[in-house]
């Protein structure tokens, strides 16, 4: 990431105006948009610290966890276990449309992302028909409140997750991406994967670590 | 000079406008940065003068508890997130991207974005004294003082304000590290930057990191009070002390977010006018990214009172946080030492802003001992710590920039004379406000109370709220000179200061693409190698050979 001098002792003193050292956009390195999205999941990890860190500051604060009368509707089997593989697999898929555009392969693209936008929807679906089954809310004291908040806002993450899947999916059904040009599909699936991360540590954080 | 084509005079104004409303400049966002922050920043003073009119006498009638409770409230809350932080965001749209001899920042659009969400969600924050009162639980809004019971709908607003003020933050802290990382000039290495660029690349991974935590906090409050939550609730399950973990561990890193840049304007303000390279580059460097680090180590010295932290830790982080920032008060003095210094206005508030900055500093050292913090917490010396490194420090610190940048951006010097008279109005007005107020607190007064009982408080209290007046006294000068000097200033060169950092490499005020040409790059003075031939191990380079350093 260096910027080079040999480019100026080339240009010489009062190098051009419109050369690359101008604008300065450097080719090697991670491409820059790319990088921005890196940095907003890096933002988005210490959000979802602080909510994670006030479940663990509760949890630790109770002798029974979950409360009484919670531990009953946590299960793990069968509803959130098959969420959870929906949206592993869905990171491969997304996987799959990557390689797929690395190659050149547009159509393939196009493909791996619409089952990925399938199965994110799924996973959406599914978890609100978990909610409506659950029995308790986000008012029925601290552990609704905290199983809804986290729930929540990975849903919420994972909608705004298939929103960007639509729109890498139809910009590349018009005809849009290649093999050097695709840096919109690498941002999109960087997400997908840090919101699956997400779930993956969620999902063993509420059902599994009593 | 840069002049852009003029259109006709006819359609002339509504084309300024409109160029203005939709530009992606990072210098005219950055200029709009500082102006809406100014404005911001007289908004809070306005409503500093009413907490000190009041104060004035003891069982005073000029604002009723409730009200003074919004006042001070919404003091705190506009100077920290719509005065300080967005001051210093301006300062580092305009001249980082310069300072590094880049066109334009990474993402020109996101930075717009940054930018119009502060007055918008300004707006919203100040909306609550017009629907039945505005936040009123202080700026760090204590659960449960500032859950549904016991605050109204300014705190929902309150919350609402934040969160946006929160992402604009984010996407400026991602803007900044992209175009830090990505667009720096051919030659310009990390460590050829100029300190400020250094201080803006901490202080942005700060932001990164910090202000997502507080968006939960707030999302977690905002649940709490509107959706029947408990998460600060204890009464079901809850913990009102995780509000107070949660908010400070934002918090603290925060007090760094508001310092740093300042320190960086410090930074570059010194040597230009003493005429010497800063002292101990890399030492400064090493202690700015320490303080990035250790700022996450510390937040629970603001609950020491709480008995729900655990003391020996937070206190010796406390006390080890002390030694980076004591190496810049040596850098600063250092570099000044044998110097040719030249006292302009920017120097002049350069150097109060070291004087009142190493008391403000000294104050938080004395208060990592808990069981000095026990003594002196909530009260009146807490004021004036934070007055005085945040006021003293980094108000001081961005007039010292106004001061400095001021002929880069408008083309005119601001007047000296009229600069030398708010200069010495700030200082006194600062020392007459905030000294005192740790005489009160070790007298016990505490913060946050609107009446106080007749006794020796009251001479002190008179004093500080003359000197509160006393700086809205040098606002108004300030604000004359500005006016003045923007219409029939002193016309600025492209380096009216000897500087050596590439922002005066270019015309005053620079083109919309920056730089014609960029001088060689071979230490974190290229200009002065461009004026002075080459330093630290360069090749000596030619005079001036009519690109860059005086040309106009």
């Amino acid at each position: 990431m260096t910027a080079q001098t040999e480019h100026l002792a080339a240009g010489g003193h009062g190098a051009p105006a419109h050369g690359p050292q101008i604008h300065g956009h450097a080719q090697e390195g991670t491409n820059t948009a790319l990088m921005g999205m890196l940095l907003f999941i890096g933002s988005e990890v210490m959000f979802f610290s602080g909510l994670f860190a006030a479940y663990f500051t509760v949890k630790g604060m109770n002798d029974v966890w979950p409360p009484q009368g919670f531990a009953e509707h946590i299960e793990p089997f069968p509803l959130p276990a098959i969420l959870t593989a929906v949206l592993i697999i869905s990171s491969f898929t997304m996987q799959w449309a990557v390689s797929a555009i690395r190659r050149g392969d547009r159509q393939g693209m196009v493909r791996g992302l619409s089952v990925t936008m399938v199965l994110g929807i799924l996973f959406l679906i599914g978890q609100l028909y978990d909610y409506s089954t659950l029995g308790f809310g986000i008012n029925s004291g601290i552990y609704g409140s905290l199983f809804f908040t986290m729930t929540g806002f990975h849903g919420a993450h994972v909608f705004g997750g298939v929103l960007g899947i639509f729109v890498v999916t139809s910009r590349g059904a018009s005809g849009q991406f290649s093999a050097k040009h695709h840096v919109a599909v690498e941002a999109v699936s960087a997400y997908w994967h840090f919101v699956d991360i997400v779930w993956i540590v969620l999902f063993t954080t509420l059902y599994f670590l009593r | 000079m840069a002049t852009t084509a003029l259109p006709q005079t006819g359609t002339y104004s509504r084309a300024w406008l409109y160029d203005w409303l939709t530009t992606t400049d990072h210098k005219k966002i950055g200029i709009m940065y500082i102006t809406s922050s100014f404005i911001f920043f007289l908004v809070g003073g306005v409503l500093a003068l009413g907490i000190r009119t009041q104060l004035w006498v003891p069982h005073n009638t000029f604002l009723d508890p409730t009200l003074y409770n919004q006042v001070f409230t919404m003091h705190g809350t506009t100077m920290i997130f719509f005065f300080v932080m967005p001051m210093l965001a301006g300062f580092g749209n305009y001249a980082m991207p310069l300072m590094i001899g880049a066109a334009d920042m990474a993402f020109p659009r996101i930075n717009a974005l940054a930018f119009w969400i502060i007055p918008f969600s300004g707006i919203l924050l100040f909306s609550g004294f017009l629907l039945g009162g505005a936040a009123n639980a202080g700026w760090t809004s204590y659960a449960p003082l500032s859950e549904a019971k016991y605050s109204g709908v300014g705190q929902d607003l309150w919350i609402m304000s934040i969160l946006l003020n929160g992402v604009s933050s984010i996407l400026g802290a991602i803007n900044f590290l992209v175009t830090i990382f990505k667009l720096r000039a051919p030659g310009m290495t990390l460590l050829r930057m100029p300190i400020f660029v250094w201080t803006v690349l901490v202080t942005a991974v700060l932001l990164l990191f910090a202000v997502p935590v507080l968006a939960s906090a707030l999302v977690m409050l905002f649940i709490d009070r509107n959706y029947g939550g408990s998460f600060f609730d204890p009464a079901s399950g809850g913990d009102a002390i995780l509000w107070q973990n949660v908010f400070w561990f934002f918090g603290h890193p925060e007090v760094y977010i508001m310092i740093l840049p300042a320190f960086g304007i410090i930074s570059e303000t010194t040597p230009v006018f003493s005429h010497k390279p800063i002292f101990g580059y890399k030492a400064f460097v090493l202690a700015t990214i320490a303080i990035g680090v250790m700022s996450f180590g510390v937040w629970a010295h603001h609950m020491f009172a709480t008995g729900a932290v655990y003391l020996p830790f937070f206190s010796l982080t406390t006390f080890l946080i002390g030694v980076p920032t004591g190496v810049k008060m040596f850098n600063w003095t250092f570099t000044m030492v044998r110097g040719k210094i030249q006292f302009t206005t920017a120097m002049l508030f350069t150097v109060a802003f070291l004087m009142s900055f190493l008391i403000g500093g000294l104050d938080g050292v004395f208060a990592a001992a808990t069981p000095v913090d026990f003594a002196i917490t909530d009260t009146y010396f807490i004021v004036s710590h934070i007055h005085y490194v945040l006021f003293g420090g980094s108000a001081t610190a961005i007039m010292a920039g106004i001061y400095y940048w001021f002929p880069k951006m408008f083309g005119r010097k601001l007047d000296e004379r009229i600069g030398k008279v708010h200069f010495v109005l700030w200082f006194v007005g600062t020392q007459m406000t905030f000294f005192s107020m740790h005489l009160l607190g070790l007298a016990g007064m505490p913060r946050r109370i609107e009446d106080y009982a007749p006794t020796a408080w009251e001479p002190l209290n008179q004093l500080e709220t003359i000197g509160a007046f006393v700086i809205a006294l040098s606002m108004a000068v300030f604000l004359w000179n500005v006016f003045v000097s923007a219409r029939s200033g002193e016309i600025a060169e492209d380096d009216p200061w000897d500087a050596n950092t590439l922002e005066w490499a270019t015309t005053s005020p620079p083109p919309p693409h920056n730089f014609d040409s960029l001088p060689e790059i071979h230490s974190e003075r290229p200009l002065f190698d461009l004026k002075h031939g080459g330093a630290h191990g360069g090749p000596p380079l030619p005079a001036l050979a009519g690109d860059g350093g005086g040309a106009a």
